[in-house]
């Protein structure tokens, strides 16, 4: 959003040109030079390797050798067989299961990240008791991400410790199989990684409410669920989108969760980017990502389309 | 309806907020609770409303004590200091929210809404989101959000303190208007006296949690009950007399040959002029002068030990006075008011 914004003085003094005077053309040339650092940062780390990706995605590949050329070959055969409407084509199939993987993660963490925002934002009256509990949410990230992923296994899986008190228990006979290695664990650890990101700017959005604002709906009769409804929702919704965004991209791209929470069963874009990787074929892995990225550009386009963030923000 | 405050109290753990205050409100009155700030008046108006929970005693509305009752069930509504309009809604969803809020149809939430902004000429910004409408604009619509649930009862938070002095005036006209076309009870808590004295019918007049007077406008001003009342309320000298304090208003001190047989000199110190008047102020002779923090929060701003006087412009023409001149100064013997220390 930074970068949208930081052309604008540079835009809005352009038409007046002819009749510049040295002053203004100073302040041009200083919102230029301060609007560099982060210009140049995207520049280097944005937008060239996408140009570069762009530009492997059309390059030949074979067995032994990529070979700078031009071919819509790689997009090809992303789409082969997707014109055929009676069975899905892979790439159909796997945009399928990574979006219902998606779904199922964005409507966990915003009912969690919600939840727990609303409980700091509105029930947590101290300043410094919302500070500790909210750096308690940080707490699981003072360890890797894959460590977190992985202490799930001996939890969830067939001899893991869920299995075993069910069973001991006597509530289950046999071992419930679908705990690991299934839609349900890779969600699990979504939920787990992410919900903060959903969290923070949820929470922001609510601190932002005049208090005031609460006190009038119930002024006006409206129950603690109207006001929430009414009230709360409505004015979050810049958070909420901001932290879909985060989630929606993070899942979209992820492949080691996928991996190691699916048993490497379960189909994702990223997956299928990270096997052409290891195989050496980057055109086709460049034209995958191409592909991705513009699946989730169009995502974020209708969530933007739903909530207008440069006017809320 | 008719608002009963009996024995009414608010604690915050060891601070007493609220002292057990009695008033009674007439049905359709306009009341203006009138005090320094911290004095316990937004509190008070907030129990009154149901958003503060009340520690002793009773709010009676009409002819039930209303209890712990949520603010809709008890006939009242509030106007927010900050107006707090939903900045997410236009002013027409704004006034609407409460009858949404008990699930009218949606033809008679818009009829209703528009009627009530048309009530304070706002019916031509129905569509304006709060953030395209100028504060006193805002305010209109949350009058109109106020009453569009037909209240019985309006309480004010200040209404007219984000305003700028212009718009303060004429809304208040307004604010008047209104609740004489409809009847209403209104309780309008201020810390301006002369926003108080414009108003209502009954002021009351709060300091550290507890009423110093409640009367008429005019009662108030001519009879101040206490040194705080007569300070606050302004206009007055409290000057302190062997056998009790008095205060006599500033209008009727008598400077020169008019002064009277107790005349004492006094220096002059100040002159304005504010043209149908002018205002001397005067170094005090040998009188002693209730220091004006000697009942908490009094108004520190008029200095420590100053008389003043209020001449009219001809009577000031006739006679003028410079600064560092010498000047007899007395009063009638009845315009001095006793006070009850």
């Amino acid at each position: 959003m930074t970068d949208l914004a930081l052309p604008a003085p540079a835009d809005a003094a352009a038409p007046a040109a002819p009749g510049l005077r040295t002053e203004e053309r100073r302040r041009q040339r200083l919102a230029y030079l301060q609007a560099g650092p982060l210009a140049l940062v995207f520049l280097v780390f944005l937008a060239i390797p996408l140009a570069l990706t762009l530009m492997v995605s059309f390059w030949e590949y074979n067995e032994y050798e990529i070979i700078p050329a031009f071919t819509l070959q790689n997009y090809r055969d992303i789409f082969e067989g997707c014109l055929n409407a009676s069975d899905l084509c892979t790439t159909a199939r796997t945009y399928l299961s990574t979006l219902k993987l998606c779904a199922l993660t964005w409507a966990s963490t915003l009912l969690v990240g919600f939840t727990v925002a609303y409980f700091l934002a509105f029930h947590v009256r101290t300043r410094t008791m919302q500070t500790v509990l909210f750096l308690l949410c940080t707490i699981p990230f003072w360890t890797s991400n894959v460590i977190r992923m992985i202490s799930w296994i001996p939890l969830l899986g067939r001899n893991g410790l869920v299995n075993d008190t069910l069973m001991g228990l006597g509530l289950i006979r046999a071992p419930i199989e679908g705990l690991l290695y299934s839609d349900f664990a890779v969600t699990l650890a979504f939920v787990h990684l992410y919900t903060v990101f959903m969290i923070v700017p949820i929470f922001n959005a609510m601190a932002r409410i005049d208090r005031a604002l609460i006190e009038a709906a119930y002024d006006a009769g409206a129950s603690g669920w109207q006001t929430l409804w009414s009230v709360i929702l409505p004015l979050t919704k810049p958070g909420i989108a901001i932290g879909s965004i985060f989630v929606i991209t993070l899942v979209m791209g992820d492949f080691v969760t996928v991996g190691v929470m699916g048993g490497q069963q379960i189909a994702s874009v990223g997956k299928v980017i990270q096997v052409q990787m290891s195989y050496l074929q980057f055109p086709a892995a460049a034209a995958n990502a191409m592909v991705l990225l513009g699946a989730v550009m169009l995502i974020i386009a209708g969530l933007t389309r739903l909530i207008d963030l440069r006017r809320e923000l | 309806m008719d608002v009963e405050l009996i024995r009414l109290t608010k604690r915050y753990g060891d601070t007493i907020a609220v002292d057990g205050i009695d008033l009674k409100v007439r049905s359709g009155a306009y009341c203006c609770l009138l005090g320094p700030s911290g004095c316990g008046k937004t509190t008070t108006l907030r129990m009154i409303g149901g958003h503060e929970a009340v520690t002793d005693g009773d709010v009676v509305i009409g002819p039930r004590s209303v209890g712990d009752a949520a603010p809709a069930e008890r006939g009242t509504a509030m106007m927010f200091q900050s107006y707090a309009l939903f900045p997410h809604l236009n002013c027409r969803d704004n006034v609407a929210f409460s009858l949404r809020m008990r699930g009218r149809p949606k033809a008679e939430r818009r009829a209703r809404a528009l009627a009530m902004l048309d009530l304070v000429q706002m019916g031509h910004l129905a569509e304006r989101l709060p953030a395209q409408l100028s504060g006193g604009q805002q305010q209109r619509v949350a009058l109109a959000r106020a009453l569009v649930t037909e209240p019985k009862v309006l309480l004010l938070d200040e209404p007219l303190s984000a305003l700028d002095p212009f718009l303060r005036v004429r809304m208040r006209v307004e604010l008047k208007r209104i609740q004489k076309d409809l009847g209403l009870t209104f309780i309008h808590v201020t810390h301006s006296q002369e926003e108080a004295m414009a108003l209502s019918d009954l002021v009351v007049v709060m300091n550290a949690g507890r009423i110093e007077q409640a009367a008429d406008p005019r009662t108030v001003f001519e009879r101040p009950a206490t040194a705080f009342v007569a300070r606050f309320i302004g206009g007055h000298n409290v000057i302190a007399l062997p056998d009790g304090p008095v205060a006599v208003r500033a209008d009727r001190m008598r400077l020169g040959p008019d002064a009277g047989p107790d005349a004492r000199p006094a220096r002059v110190v100040a002159v304005e002029y504010q043209g149908t008047s002018v205002h001397i102020g005067l170094d005090h002779a040998g009188l002693d002068l209730l220091a004006p923090d000697m009942d908490g929060p009094g108004r520190p701003s008029e200095g420590p030990a100053a008389l003043t006087a209020i001449l009219s412009d001809r009577a000031f023409a006739a006679a003028p006075l410079g600064l560092g001149d010498v000047v007899a100064v007395g009063w009638d013997p009845e315009a001095a008011h006793r006070l009850n220390a």
